[in-house]
């Protein structure tokens, strides 16, 4: 398990691509085939689980490193950017459904809806601060950046679930069950690498 | 080892006391995590009077001529908190609510007190009336609900001089209702109206939907209909009616007082701090563009009520 071939790596990643495709799928049955399964508001429900998944998708991501070096399984990291960009394309579709559905393209009630209200706010401001992250994703800009500026930028992420967890949390009515649910993952998830870091930086004090 | 080292921030210092002493209830609820992405659809409709047919009733001018939701839209798509806090909850646990024998209570402020069994509320003389029901959560219907006004109840029991507000309290069950185990709101959920917004010829008291008896996802067996107010005013399952002197504290209003008023009316220009109430989304419609009315559309039949106040202020 720790090393893989080539061709059992591409073949989990197929596996993952579908997989991550799921509730997508899922969603456009329910619009054109079973509308019973989106119930009486497709459009919230649409809304919602875009969101949902997106959520989900960036902390699967964010534990795709910690998951690696617990178990030891290198080509774990082979997957990361693939499931990234996943949560990137479910913030876009849950974008969409709320500009579309609730807004009708309302491009005013839109801009009002992000000053005002800061469940959006934090909601629009962690999709713009994907926004880069998805454009640096590919080879040659890794390249072009260098790894280490790279590095520095996708440090963002580390910004991003909390805001993306915060705008949940405050989208919620009443019960906060679940959005304590993903922030305590969420906390989990960056508690380690903090961790890590502590870890690392006492190991390189010199020894009396 | 990296993973033994017990964290250094306990659970209890992150989760809030309520659910922190709650947390293995909670997990096993939380099947819906997993359930959430891909089971999604429950079973039908629930209802211990399910399919049970209404007595005879009439039609009613004050209803509107807008095309009715479907009976399965209605009964599988709204709040109901004591039976989960998803819009698909209620139909999928309201299942156990016991509605037989029921009584309602009517007592505070009145000459003659009385308890009401359900058999009596029947046979009152029904009528229909297909009402536009606007949530607050910015999404509406068109409902056939059955019933009768509320104000024939007021005549039995003679509210005195001092009875200035009508308080209704709903059912807590705490054997049948899943979600009252969660201090989500404060239970039994209580809400209340001015006595003229109660003894108004809108305001109903419910015990059908379309030609059947109220499933009980929507409040079996009696509910309160106030249609030019938010959904969350029209209270469900009642069991006690308090006509008292000084306004109730209503269930919204106390756990948000900032975004839930008394008064609730329907008002496009008091938006929710954290959503717009200009306009509404008319389900099944998959948008948002239908512009909310004042009061629901009803402003005819009621602005008087609020002649001279500052609707913003009481919101």
């Amino acid at each position: 398990m720790r090393r893989l071939s080539e061709r059992a790596i591409i073949a989990v990643k197929v596996c993952v691509f579908l997989l991550a495709l799921a509730p997508l799928g899922r969603l456009l049955l329910g619009v054109f085939e079973f509308p019973e399964w989106l119930g009486a508001n497709p459009a919230e429900y649409i809304t919602r689980s875009t969101g949902d998944w997106a959520l989900r998708l960036l902390l699967v991501t964010l534990g795709v490193t910690p998951l690696r070096k617990v178990s030891g399984w290198v080509w774990m990291a082979r997957l990361r950017r693939m499931l990234g960009l996943f949560a990137f394309f479910y913030v876009i579709v849950h974008f969409a459904s709320y500009v579309s559905f609730d807004h009708v393209f309302d491009v005013r009630a839109i801009v009002e809806d992000v000053v005002k209200r800061p469940f959006i706010t934090v909601g629009f401001l962690s999709l713009l601060l994907l926004l880069p992250l998805a454009a640096t994703s590919t080879h040659g800009m890794v390249r072009r950046l260098g790894a280490q500026r790279w590095n520095v930028l996708h440090r963002l992420v580390y910004v991003i679930g909390p805001l993306a967890v915060l705008h949940f949390w405050w989208m919620v009515k009443r019960d906060l069950t679940e959005p304590i649910i993903y922030a305590l993952v969420l906390s989990i998830l960056l508690g380690y690498r903090v961790r890590e870091k502590w870890q690392l930086s006492r190991r390189m004090q010199p020894i009396r | 080892m990296l993973i033994k080292r017990p964290s250094d921030i306990k659970p209890s210092e992150i989760m809030p006391r309520g659910i922190y002493m709650r947390r293995r209830e909670l997990l096993k609820s939380a099947g819906f995590l997993a359930a959430a992405g891909f089971a999604g659809v429950g079973s039908g409709p629930a209802s211990a009077q399910a399919g049970a047919k209404l007595p005879a009733f009439r039609k009613s001018s004050l209803s509107t001529t807008e095309k009715p939701n479907s009976f399965k839209d209605v009964s599988s798509y709204n709040n109901y908190y004591e039976f989960g806090t998803d819009k698909s909850d209620p139909a999928e646990n309201a299942r156990a609510l016991k509605v037989r024998p029921w009584t309602v209570v009517v007592e505070g402020e009145v000459k003659k007190p009385k308890t009401f069994g359900i058999e009596d509320l029947l046979k009152f003389s029904l009528e229909e009336r297909i009402y536009r029901m606007r949530c607050v959560e910015a999404w509406s219907m068109v409902i056939p609900w059955v019933g009768f006004e509320f104000n024939q109840i007021a005549k039995q029991v003679e509210p005195t001089s001092k009875a200035k507000f009508v308080e209704f309290v709903t059912a807590y069950q705490t054997d049948t209702m899943t979600g009252v185990r969660l201090p989500v709101l404060n239970w039994p959920y209580t809400e209340g109206l001015r006595i003229d917004e109660a003894m108004h010829p809108l305001t109903i008291l419910s015990v059908g939907l379309y030609d059947q008896m109220l499933p009980n996802q929507n409040g079996a067996p009696v509910r309160l209909v106030v249609p030019w107010k938010y959904g969350f005013k029209s209270g469900k399952s009642i069991v006690r009616i308090r006509f008292v002197e000084k306004q109730p504290k209503i269930a919204w209003e106390a756990a948000a007082p900032q975004e839930y008023g008394f008064y609730s009316n329907v008002n496009p220009d008091v938006d929710h701090p954290r959503w717009s109430q200009k306009s509404e989304k008319r389900l099944p419609s998959f948008f948002a563009n239908r512009k909310t009315e004042m009061f629901n559309g009803y402003a005819d039949q009621v602005a008087s009520l609020y002649a001279g106040m500052d609707l913003k202020k009481f919101y």
